[in-house]
């Protein structure tokens, strides 16, 4: 869809829409024929018919391209007239676009998933993944952070996941005395896990803030920054690397990334006026 | 004793304590077992033990009128719980409450600050570990504080 016609948003109809949180849900698009074929950590580009566009990760299964799946927090003009739609509405897509996560290249060592809020979104393809080829990979970590209790996404198949071999860790920034897990800051949890820094393979989304200090803690653990990747967020226009404003220094996020290694964003992580 | 001088020195907190140095503060510490629901601190109360946790997790949590107990924090394993013993006027901040079995070592902390008044290598030892774990939950709680998963 996106290499013959870039520009032209193709319109799909809501199959399904589920309320994840007091201002997140998801959507199910059911595209027909081959699907839409996407690798983990992809965004397309989703069109409020008449408000415009936003960028929104694909958060459903890449081994079945039949059903497409996005998470969207309700959170601005398009989000928001995307989130008064019923089933049955129809939105306009183009995409997929952008880097993925480097799933490939976690196969026969240790994945470490930190995800953060919204975060886990993105990164739920990675899981799916995981899950459908799990002999590949040797240790699979999930440390996901979230406001509240109340806050965590996927919260059914966070306890699937943990009974299908995954070590799922949750950890809230506040809760009364009903949460039974952890109270703190997710990079908190990479302090503690188990992990084997040269076969490790980090992948790490959330707020920009909790992303730094997710790659500090990682370097402190000794895991190399080639071997951490990240998910740019940048205001996304054009989508294909033309019209610059997702610009990150020398970096496009809507082409380069939003998936990019630490050490490639190094020296302009920290940076504020960046 | 030997056995607990050994839990001292591989607890995160000791790790690399000499051998004389985990005998000279051995005296002080018990190997204590703590039930869900138990409180190993208690806000307003004299800060009279200092914990290395072993096992479990400890929330640390605060009353707040009209709201009910909040939990600002949890500790677990490889974790010091209790830093009011080390700053007059020695009296415990929160609650300390046990959210899953613990294991802790517990320092009585007026034998303790003997112990480091004593032996002024060993009390900045000690202290140097204490600054860098309170360091670490101050940059813990900062990013509480950030409130990074609200609407931005």
């Amino acid at each position: 869809m996106s290499a013959s016609d870039p520009w032209t948003p193709r319109p799909l109809v809501i199959a399904e829409r589920t309320r994840e949180t007091a201002d997140t849900f998801t959507l199910r698009f059911e595209p027909g024929g081959d699907g839409i074929r996407f690798a983990p950590g992809q965004f397309n580009m989703i069109y409020a018919f008449g408000v415009g566009e936003a960028a929104i990760s694909i958060s459903g299964d890449p081994t079945r391209p039949g059903t497409l799946v996005h998470t969207i927090r309700d959170v601005g003009t398009v989000t928001h007239a995307i989130a008064r739609l019923e089933v049955g509405a129809a939105v306009g897509i183009r995409g997929p676009y952008g880097s993925a996560w480097p799933v490939a290249r976690a196969r026969g060592g240790d994945v470490l998933i930190v995800a953060g809020g919204l975060g886990l979104a993105p990164l739920r393809p990675v899981i799916y993944d995981v899950l459908a080829r799990r002999a590949d990979f040797a240790r699979a970590t999930l440390l996901y952070g979230a406001r509240s209790p109340t806050e965590l996404l996927y919260t059914r198949e966070l306890e699937a996941w943990r009974s299908s071999g995954i070590e799922v860790d949750v950890v809230v920034d506040h809760a009364g005395a009903d949460w039974l897990g952890p109270v703190g800051a997710v990079p908190s949890l990479i302090h503690d896990v188990v992990l084997d820094p040269s076969r490790t393979i980090a992948m790490v989304c959330g707020p920009e803030v909790m992303m730094r200090f997710s790659v500090r803690a990682l370097a402190a653990r000794g895991v190399a920054a080639d071997r951490v990747h990240v998910s740019l967020e940048r205001n996304m226009k054009c989508a294909v690397g033309l019209c610059g404003h997702c610009q990150y220094r020398e970096t496009f996020v809507c082409k380069d990334g939003p998936v990019v290694s630490a050490d490639r964003i190094a020296t302009i992580f920290d940076r504020r006026e960046i | 004793m030997e056995g607990l001088e050994r839990i001292l020195r591989e607890h995160d907190f000791l790790k690399d304590l000499s051998l004389e140095q985990a005998r000279f503060l051995v005296s002080c510490a018990r190997n204590l077992h703590y039930a869900t629901g138990d409180f190993l601190l208690h806000e307003g109360t004299d800060a009279t033990a200092f914990y290395l946790l072993r096992r479990g997790r400890v929330a640390l949590e605060i009353h707040v009128p009209g709201r009910g107990t909040v939990e600002m924090e949890s500790l677990g394993p490889g974790d010091v719980l209790g830093l009011s013993w080390f700053i007059p006027p020695y009296r415990e901040q929160l609650d300390a409450r046990a959210v899953e079995p613990v294991v802790a070592i517990a320092f009585d902390c007026q034998c303790l600050r003997d112990k480091l008044d004593a032996d002024h290598d060993l009390g900045y030892a000690l202290a140097r570990r204490l600054f860098e774990h309170a360091y670490h939950r101050l940059e813990r709680v900062r990013l509480q504080r950030l409130d990074l998963y609200g609407v931005q």
